[in-house]
């Protein structure tokens, strides 16, 4: 007697669904990050004079690459600037985005469907055209800021010295940012429902008051994910300090840790000490978002 | 605190309460202000790049920025004929690189969401798990061993070394998993395999349908971080034809630090690479509302 295939969800379709994931993931991650681990204990030897093929060959190298790597000052220092970097954008970047998705959701604000549109614009410029324009506008020979400037009596300050610099790569990091996380900030906004705070209003509570009591503490999840988000994001910078290189010296090929790993790998042409140290980088990201979101998590859903 | 002043002033009488309130109301001043400043902020370098396209190199370097010249199509003809017109060539590798790109990857996501949102079998939450944890591997980590193993299959300096890498995206498989859990009713399912339908007729004729508004936004998403990638093609090409706008831009940066009669081109080459993509924006900003913390999405 035939079973009614009602309830039979099918076994094999699923599988068959995400097959060219897994495929993609086996080829593009899996495999790449195991010959990562793989390179990052090996080194070169070469036999014989060097010449020929075969000459060289990869040995086990155990944990020299790691150690050579986490002891060159050049890594250490850019690991502290992408630190700094991260502290000094990330509060301002969110700070403005969320300042923004309050003013797009309060009362009696003109322009808002403007600036909306405005303030999200720069997301849709790659962070490379976007390092490109603002570069320009930091020469003094081609910006505006020097002209407007001299007409208040003020110089422009040289935006590439060793102090500045971080600044000025940041302030695109904040360009480029805001806008999109205004968005997702404002689109939990809009979903708090009106009531809850309606009342307040009519118990003649302020509209900076319903923000601060209500509508900040109800928004909590959004917060926290932008938050970790962002962090990841920015402690992988790598397109803006590398295109505004060629305008300065200030920034040196090594400069925050991706680049000194780009560096390594395409420019000296040691893949070994490359991969110990995008080891230590991707081991450092994992442990520190794995971590956040573990401290955040019971914020994150208790909004369900 | 002038914030609270301008705000303490009023007070809401009840009647207006329903609804949206205030909105004929005297204008909260510092407030709009507040916001119009961001306005300028980042409209600032797009305003920019815009005058500036308008000048030779000379007048780029010799009069003031906001004051437009005459040489904007002088600039474009002479950027178009740059190396064979290169840069047109540029900016349609984009195009291919982040619609195909971007099509595949949506097709990928739907197919690897849907699975994950609507089937109970061995490893689902492991899946679902790894997949999410790709998003935290930075890309300059695999881009090396990524070139290194293409290498091996003779595909770097192809379309497909720029395209293949483009297809996974954990983040459209998170969303199109959430949309296939919220806009795919289980007793559609249900009824659909009463009648017989196969499970592949089922995917393609019921559930993309369904999911469409939501698919539409993992496919602009994708397309959006295809077209600002750089990293991923700068490694991978060698060949300027097949350059992306991102690598042909920066080149052309590079080259003009020793050559600075390249600048004017450099940012003409920008403002009209922007353009498309800010077009392409405005006309789809309805589908921008998306919420990462609930998983809803607005229309």
């Amino acid at each position: 007697m035939k079973q009614p295939r009602k309830h039979t969800a099918p076994r094999l379709a699923p599988y068959a669904f995400v097959a060219p994931a897994v495929a993609l993931f086996a080829l593009l991650m899996l495999i790449p990050i195991g010959y990562t681990l793989f390179l990052s204990f090996g080194k070169s030897q070469v036999s014989g004079l060097g010449l020929g093929t075969g000459a060289r060959k990869q040995v086990f190298a155990g944990l020299s690459n790691y150690a050579s790597g986490l002891s060159d000052p050049a890594f250490l220092s850019s690991l502290l600037r992408v630190l700094v970097y991260s502290l000094i954008l990330v509060p301002v970047m969110l700070g403005l985005a969320l300042l923004f998705a309050l003013l797009l959701d309060a009362q009696r604000v003109r322009f808002q469907r403007f600036a909306r549109l405005s303030i999200f614009l720069p997301y849709a410029v790659p962070t490379v055209i976007a390092s490109l324009l603002w570069g320009f506008l930091y020469l003094p020979t081609v910006s505006p800021f020097p002209a407007i400037l001299a007409r208040l009596g003020l110089s422009m300050p040289d935006l590439f010295t060793t102090n500045t610099a971080l600044f000025s790569v940041a302030n695109i990091g904040v360009w480029g940012g805001t806008g999109f996380n205004m968005i997702v900030i404002y689109t939990a906004l809009r979903s708090v429902p009106t009531e809850l705070y309606e009342a307040a209003r009519i118990d003649g509570a302020s509209q900076v008051q319903v923000a601060l009591r209500i509508k900040i503490p109800m928004i909590g999840p959004a917060l926290v994910l932008t938050g970790v988000f962002s962090i990841i994001a920015t402690l992988q910078v790598f397109n803006e300090p590398h295109t505004l290189a060629p305008l300065t010296n200030t920034i040196s090929p090594d400069w925050m840790p991706l680049m000194k790993v780009f560096d390594l790998a395409f420019n000296e042409q040691d893949s070994y000490e490359a991969a110990a140290l995008s080891v230590v980088i991707a081991v450092a990201m994992f442990v520190f978002s794995y971590g956040l979101l573990r401290v955040s998590n019971k914020r994150v859903f208790q909004g369900r | 605190m002038a914030l609270v002043r301008l705000d303490g002033a009023i007070t809401e009488a009840p009647a207006a309460a329903a609804g949206r309130p205030g909105r004929r109301r005297r204008p909260a001043t510092l407030p709009t202000a507040i916001l119009l400043l961001g306005a300028v902020y980042c409209l600032l370098p797009v305003a920019w790049v815009l005058v500036a396209s308008t000048k030779n190199n000379s007048q780029l370097f010799n009069t003031f920025t906001f004051a437009p010249n005459g040489s904007l199509w002088s600039n474009i003809t002479s950027l178009s004929s740059y190396a064979g017109g290169v840069f047109w060539h540029w900016m349609l590798n984009s195009v291919l690189y982040a619609g195909g790109g971007a099509l595949l990857s949506t097709v990928v996501s739907a197919l690897t969401g849907f699975a994950l949102a609507k089937y109970r079998f061995r490893g689902r939450s492991a899946l679902f798990n790894t997949l999410l944890a790709g998003v935290l591997v930075p890309p300059v980590v695999l881009a090396v061993p990524q070139y290194l193993l293409l290498a091996k299959f003779g595909l770097t300096d192809t379309y497909w070394s720029v395209l293949l890498p483009s297809v996974l995206s954990p983040y459209g498989i998170y969303l199109a998993r959430i949309y296939a859990m919220s806009a795919v009713p289980d007793e559609v399912i249900e009824s659909a395999r009463v009648d017989g339908c196969p499970e592949g007729r089922l995917f393609a004729r019921i559930a993309v349908p369904m999911m469409a508004p939501g698919l539409v936004t993992v496919f602009l998403f994708q397309f959006v971080a295809i077209w600002n990638n750089f990293l991923l093609p700068f490694i991978m090409l060698s060949d300027e034809n097949k350059f992306p706008i991102t690598v042909g831009l920066y080149t052309l940066l590079n080259r003009g630090s020793t050559a600075p009669a390249l600048y004017s081109l450099v940012v003409t080459g920008a403002m009209l690479s922007i353009i498309p993509l800010i077009i392409l924006f405005l006309a789809l900003q309805r589908y921008w509302r998306t919420d990462i913390a609930s998983g809803a999405v607005k229309q």
